[in-house]
């Protein structure tokens, strides 16, 4: 594909779908459903109040610390799990079970832990994250080829180093594919979480654009925004996989 | 006293006095895995003695047991029986003095050429590490390649990057399990030239397994013939031809066949 094909092929899509929904609105002469111009307008008019930045920052802020510390708890104890088969055996079984749990299902037991605020989002964002993280951690050190920690041993290498310098490695396009997996799941689950648990953040635009006054023009500035900052991040941290020491676990062959 | 001394007579490593040039001795290993319940018996009573420079290859059928003796030999496992001994020592499990080759997949994806070269160089000071890097990048004509990664590389130039990060902590001796076995077999023959001038230059003692007859006479001064499981020695050749090797020699061919006959195998496809 060409540079310019790779931005002008998603533009001309993009003004395709853009035209259909201004002809569906036209048509069926909705009076709910804003027009896109209706939308641009409004986001400008967030924007222009501070609210639609504060509302970014919120809503990033709370993915971030809930992400943050499920890298931090779940890469460990994937490591570990992956490292000592008993622990797996024991464990694993319990984590399969609690991770089809949508995380939504966990919001009533997160309001009664924490209430109703930051905490209780920030504890969705975390559960959303973690499992995850720690499957897909646990399963990169497991996979690492019995040859790969030969080969370390065989070099004179100590456990420590055999860790540090052949098993997380090893492991790592496999972490890092867990975390990518996590951020897009904490994003969805932010929103979610938002529209319950606090009153800032997108979600929370979106239901309050509701709630107080039908100004779905809001709703779908809200919604498009959150589409938008979902494909930054996953754009950003698919960076990752491009690394060069990276790329090899990533390479489809 | 009586049977202490016949078990003696019995020990290959004993009854044949190590002379200065023995390296490795192997006397009477046995190796029975378990697996499923049932114990499967995989080596029986393997004596060899391979000495100092030496190039051998252990031939014998796919699935035969040579490399599980391979392995037990390099320390990943141990005789159920028997004794394994090097410079006069028991091996007691994977030391740097001895590096095991796989095939190409054993170098690290996630390093570059110059940091497999140098993966178990830790231990030496910067300057020499470098030094060592570059000697052993030129040997196995990886030039121009330092930064890549294997992914970059061709599954020939990926087997020379492994065989120079094993040479490049000068070990002793040299385990290679069927290290061609993925190459095409072009890229074998020529790897085969290539190895045959790296042990010239640097004298090590190799241990190579294989299940190529061809490749056991091109390469070996002495071929060890297995037999199908549970694996014996069921002989010795040695291949006394000198380097380079004509591969339309009467002697070549002879030994060849020879060692056809020896595998039971006709000579007509």
């Amino acid at each position: 594909m060409k540079p310019w094909e790779r931005i002008a092929l998603p533009v001309a899509a993009g003004a395709v779908i853009v035209a259909i929904w201004i002809a569906a609105v036209h048509v069926s002469g909705t009076t709910v459903f804003p027009l896109p111009q209706r939308v641009l307008a409004g986001t400008q008019e967030l924007a222009g109040k501070g609210v639609l930045g504060s509302y970014v920052r919120d809503s990033l802020m709370r993915v971030g610390a809930g992400y943050l510390l499920a890298l931090v708890a779940g890469i460990p104890l994937g490591i570990a799990l992956g490292w000592y088969p008993l622990a797996a055996r024991s464990f694993n079984p319990l984590i399969q079970m609690l991770r089809p749990i949508s995380p939504l299902a966990w919001i009533p037991i997160s309001i009664v832990l924490f209430g109703v605020g930051d905490e209780a989002a920030v504890f969705l964002i975390f559960l959303a994250s973690f499992f995850p993280i720690v499957t897909q951690t646990m399963n990169g050190v497991k996979e690492v080829p019995e040859m790969f920690r030969l080969a370390g041993l065989n070099f004179g290498l100590s456990a420590a180093q055999l860790f540090r310098r052949v098993l997380f490695p090893a492991a790592l396009p496999q972490i890092v594919m867990g975390l990518r997996i996590a951020l897009g799941i904490a994003w969805l689950v932010v929103v979610a979480a938002e529209m319950i648990a606090v009153d800032s953040g997108l979600g929370y635009l979106i239901i309050d654009a509701r709630n107080a006054g039908k100004r779905y023009d809001l709703v779908v500035a809200g919604m498009l925004m959150i589409g938008l900052i979902g494909l930054a991040l996953d754009t950003a941290i698919r960076r990752l996989e491009t690394l060069r020491a990276l790329r090899w676990g990533f390479r489809h062959e | 006293m009586g049977p202490r001394r016949l078990e003696l007579t019995l020990d290959h490593c004993v009854s044949y006095p190590a002379s200065n040039s023995t390296k490795l001795c192997v006397s009477g290993v046995n190796k029975t895995f378990r697996r499923d319940g049932k114990s499967v018996h995989v080596l029986e009573d393997i004596d060899l003695t391979v000495r100092e420079g030496e190039f051998v290859c252990i031939l014998g059928p796919s699935g035969c047991g040579k490399s599980t003796l391979l392995n037990i030999v390099g320390g990943f496992t141990t005789a159920t029986s028997g004794r394994v001994e090097i410079d006069g020592e028991p091996v007691r499990g994977p030391d740097p003095r001895r590096i095991f080759v796989f095939q190409e997949r054993g170098v690290f994806p996630w390093l570059t050429v110059e940091g497999n070269i140098s993966f178990g160089l830790f231990k030496l000071p910067k300057h020499e590490r470098e030094r060592r890097v570059s000697h052993y990048v030129h040997m196995v004509g990886l030039k121009g390649f330092e930064q890549s990664y294997p992914h970059e590389l061709s599954g020939g130039m990926k087997q020379r990057l492994e065989v120079a990060r094993a040479l490049a902590v000068n070990p002793d001796m040299l385990f290679l399990d069927e290290p061609f076995g993925a190459l095409d077999s072009i890229t074998r023959l020529l790897m085969r030239g290539e190895l045959l001038r790296i042990w010239q230059a640097e004298r090590k003692t190799i241990l190579f397994v294989t299940h190529d007859i061809d490749e056991s006479v091109q390469l070996a001064d002495r071929v060890v013939v297995m037999s199908a499981r549970p694996a014996t020695i069921r002989t010795i050749i040695d291949i006394d031809i000198p380097h380079p090797r004509e591969l339309s020699s009467r002697r070549y061919l002879e030994l060849r066949d020879g060692l056809l006959d020896e595998i039971g195998l006709a000579h007509k496809v």
